[in-house]
């Protein structure tokens, strides 16, 4: 009996042991990294100082032991957009002897926000959804950056103005713009010419007009091509958009929700809702379930399926793509259709931002990375050739190495537009946007009968929820 | 050194002692206490398991509900304001629960009726038995998401072979995973196509049950309706309050195929980037169940304390749901004279 106690003893002081030695190796492993802290010291390390060094800013040294440290770093790019990340991502690696770079993509929002909670972080870290920098800026998810860019002097002068307030969330800067989006308006010129159009519609009137004259439906009344696709969520009809086209503010002056108190939304939205009701709701979905895959060649505006949409600059390269793959449609490109004249030539921007979570393995040499993929100009130039991003930075908008093109132009000119702008920055970043979605397709759907009871109850849901967040 | 005096003193003085009734009760509590430290000893691996996997996390959550939390910074005490918020401002939470409670008051008693008949049948079974059950139970292997991928994509409105076969017979079929009327019961065919683990159960039940019983009854003049209903069914009856109750627990942790179904249908396939869009529980909320707007709240919204709270709802229904049923099975499980 006393043997069988102390065997069990034993074990459960081996099992005590094992779990504490557990918790500690691995801060100790990663403190004791000298691949780490060293090749962290060179460059940024040193000058970034003790705000942004944190541990491993403190501990670089001067020893060129040689090592090569990996950093990983993740995309939401995939197929061959990710390929002209890789490439960008490889040249810099081929000209540090002491990283590789491990690249990632396809990562989504999910992913990086459970990254940032389990600890097992990537390097670097980029995300479409500028939304969501009020979290990831908020709460400290994603290291603040200015430290880095005042020991290393990088200015926010050096960046185009309206990627600047979605990097940021209550003055503090965790993210730098990887290149910009800007939403225009896409045209089929051949079903234009077929149809007698000439000019892009420039307001909402031309742009129900157009629509209805370039659908076609076959015998049973099913769409077969359809002149524009009104519905919220089909493609990148994003609100967004749809509030610089409407000329729909977000937010009052006091801070609280705008969508009941400006009537530019219930406008917008009525048009909205006579454009689906004219197509059926019912036909726009399933149209939608076999229009194709957005990111891919059987993208319906590649398959001459849908003659006008809203969409960023970035079709253009995958329309190009497309037509490599034999699916070529003519077609030109516009500033969104608005609400007010006044308006017309402006667009949503947002665009890719990328930080270093605040538990990245190698922040220094992460910072270098960020440093090279937001402020480089020939990596900018060689990142928008290839995704036909606007650049980001005032100097790689000038660069020798961009390629002309005439649609894509179209994009530049939204994007440096005065009334130009984003969706706000809040600190529940999506959960704001989940809320106005679920409420525009409940509205679409006809599930809403009055609209101004519906707009101000959503206006008391977001202003709940942002109190709720604190 | 000390010991050794100890034992030596000990053992001088054993003659005069042991026989005494004081020793013997020391004796008996030392025993006694010795079975106790044994007993506890081997059940630590399981004491130290629970409390660490399930009674810390019980209470770290309970705490954490009334907290405002991110995970990134340190818990903030907000009192009942989360439960306040749940209860009286958060309009996502209606919807889920109805969705939740909808599924479960349809699939659970389909994949039982349908399992049981399943196993009936081949129970019966005179040739094949073996290819069948295999037939029947493979689907339950099959991974959630790829099940969920492959009925989202047989279902498609348009392109999908379902609604073409359909469409070939002159029937228009239904818009399925895009529509906020068929997207449920979409998810329903699912898990009763799905159903094969409970179908063994029931199968093993059914093959149990003893044959004397159904010549008792032949004899007494019942048909096979009767034999099903007085023989099989009350004999069976612990089994199918198993399946119910852990039918109806598995329905309020659904996420997997209405979280995949949701976002497949809401065409997010292939741009894993972009979820920003994603209109929660795609088509018009009819896939939002409580387990994904749990999910939502303490994975994607950055609001842990409140994804805490609608745990603690959750785990109060579940217990509630049970226990009900539980308590209600008295009437309608034959337990044998069983407690």
């Amino acid at each position: 009996m006393t043997r069988l106690r102390a065997i069990a003893l034993l074990m459960l002081l081996i099992l005590a042991l094992s779990a504490c030695s557990g918790s500690e190796s691995t801060p100790d492993a990663a403190s004791d990294d000298p691949a780490t802290t060293d090749d962290a010291g060179d460059d940024a390390g040193d000058d970034a100082g003790d705000d942004a060094g944190d541990d491993a800013g403190d501990d670089a040294g001067d020893d060129d032991s040689g090592d090569v440290t990996n950093l990983v770093f993740w995309v939401g790019f995939s197929d061959r957009e990710f390929d002209v990340i890789q490439e960008v991502v490889d040249e810099y690696d081929a000209s540090r002897d002491d990283i590789t770079i491990e690249l990632v993509g396809g990562v989504n929002d999910d992913q990086i926000t459970a990254a940032l909670r389990a600890g097992d972080a990537p390097d670097v870290v980029s995300s479409f959804t500028s939304a969501n920098v009020g979290q990831y800026c908020g709460d400290g998810g994603w290291v603040d950056l200015k430290p880095y860019m005042d020991a290393n002097g990088i200015s926010e002068d050096q960046f185009a103005e309206p990627p600047m307030y979605y990097t940021q969330y209550d003055g503090v800067r965790c993210a730098l713009p990887m290149l910009a989006d800007a939403r225009g308006f896409y045209y089929n010129t051949d079903m234009f010419a077929e149809a007698g159009l000439t000019d892009p519609p420039k307001n909402f009137d031309e742009l129900a007009e157009y629509a209805k004259a370039l659908t076609k439906t076959d015998a049973d009344g099913k769409i077969e091509v359809l002149g524009f696709n009104p519905l919220f969520g089909f493609y990148q009809n994003e609100p967004g958009a749809w509030s610089v086209a409407g000329g729909a503010e977000w937010v009052n002056e006091d801070g609280s929700s705008a969508f009941s108190s400006d009537p530019a939304w219930a406008e917008v939205l009525t048009w909205q809702k006579e454009l689906v009701d004219h197509f059926g709701y019912d036909n726009l979905v399933e149209y939608g379930t076999g229009a194709g895959d957005e990111w891919s060649g059987s993208h319906a505006f590649s398959n001459g399926r849908l003659a006008m949409m809203f969409d960023g600059e970035w079709r253009v390269a995958f329309v190009a793509a497309a037509a490599e793959e034999g699916a070529a449609v003519e077609y030109a490109t516009a500033p969104l259709p608005t609400a007010d004249a006044d308006d017309y030539g402006a667009g949503y921007i947002n665009g890719t931002i990328i930080g270093i979570p605040h538990n990245s393995p190698n922040p220094e040499l992460g910072w270098e990375l960020v440093q090279y993929m937001a402020t480089d100009d020939h990596a900018l130039a060689m990142l928008s050739n290839g995704l036909r991003n606007v650049p980001s930075t005032k100097s790689s908008a000038e660069s020798p190495e961009l390629t002309d093109d005439e649609n894509f132009a179209t994009f530049i000119d939204v994007f440096n537009h005065p009334k130009s702008r984003t969706v706000p920055i809040t600190k529940v970043g999506g959960a704001y946007m989940d809320l106005v979605n679920t409420f525009l397709t409940e509205w679409q759907a006809g599930n809403v009968s009055d609209l101004e009871a519906g707009l101000a109850d959503l206006d008391a849901q977001i202003d709940a929820q942002l109190a709720q967040a604190g | 050194m000390t010991q050794s005096t100890a034992t030596v003193a000990g053992a001088d003085s054993a003659p005069a002692t042991t026989n005494s009734p004081a020793a013997r009760k020391r004796s008996k509590r030392r025993a006694a206490w010795r079975r106790r430290g044994l007993v506890l000893l081997l059940m630590s691996p399981w004491i130290i398991g629970s409390c660490v996997f399930l009674w810390f996390p019980l209470i770290m959550n309970a705490y954490l509900s009334f907290t405002r939390y991110n995970l990134l910074t340190s818990p903030q005490w907000i009192g009942l304001s989360n439960y306040e918020y749940m209860l009286t401002t958060d309009k996502m939470i209606f919807p889920s629960v109805i969705n939740t409670l909808w599924f479960i008051a349809v699939s659970v008693p389909l994949r039982v009726v349908f399992a049981f008949g399943v196993a009936v049948m081949l129970a019966r079974a005179k040739h094949g038995a073996g290819f069948f059950r295999t037939v029947f139970y493979l689907p339950a292997l099959a991974p959630p998401v790829a099940a969920t991928l492959a009925f989202v994509y047989l279902m498609n409105p348009s392109t999908g072979p379902v609604n073409i076969i359909l469409g070939k017979l002159g029937i228009q079929g239904p818009l399925w995973f895009n529509s906020p009327s068929w997207s449920k019961p979409a998810l329903v065919l699912l898990a009763i196509w799905g159903m094969g683990n409970i179908m063994i159960i029931f199968l093993a039940a059914v093959l149990d049950v003893p044959t004397h019983l159904y010549e008792s009854a032949e004899l007494d003049g019942a048909g096979p309706f009767q034999r099903m209903r007085f023989v099989t069914i009350p004999t069976i009856s612990p089994v199918i309050l198993f399946a119910v109750v852990i039918g109806v627990i598995e329905g309020l942790q659904y996420f997997t195929q209405g979280f995949v179904a949701g976002a497949i249908a809401a065409g997010q396939a292939s741009q894993a980037g972009t979820i920003a869009n994603l209109e929660p529980g795609y088509p018009l909320g009819s896939t939002l169940f409580y387990p994904i707007l749990l999910y939502f709240n303490a994975f994607r919204y950055f609001n842990m304390g409140y994804a805490a709270a609608m745990a603690m709802v959750l785990l109060v229904a579940a217990f509630s749901f049970t226990l009900l049923i539980v308590r209600n099975s008295r009437r309608w499980v034959h337990t044998a004279g069983r407690p």
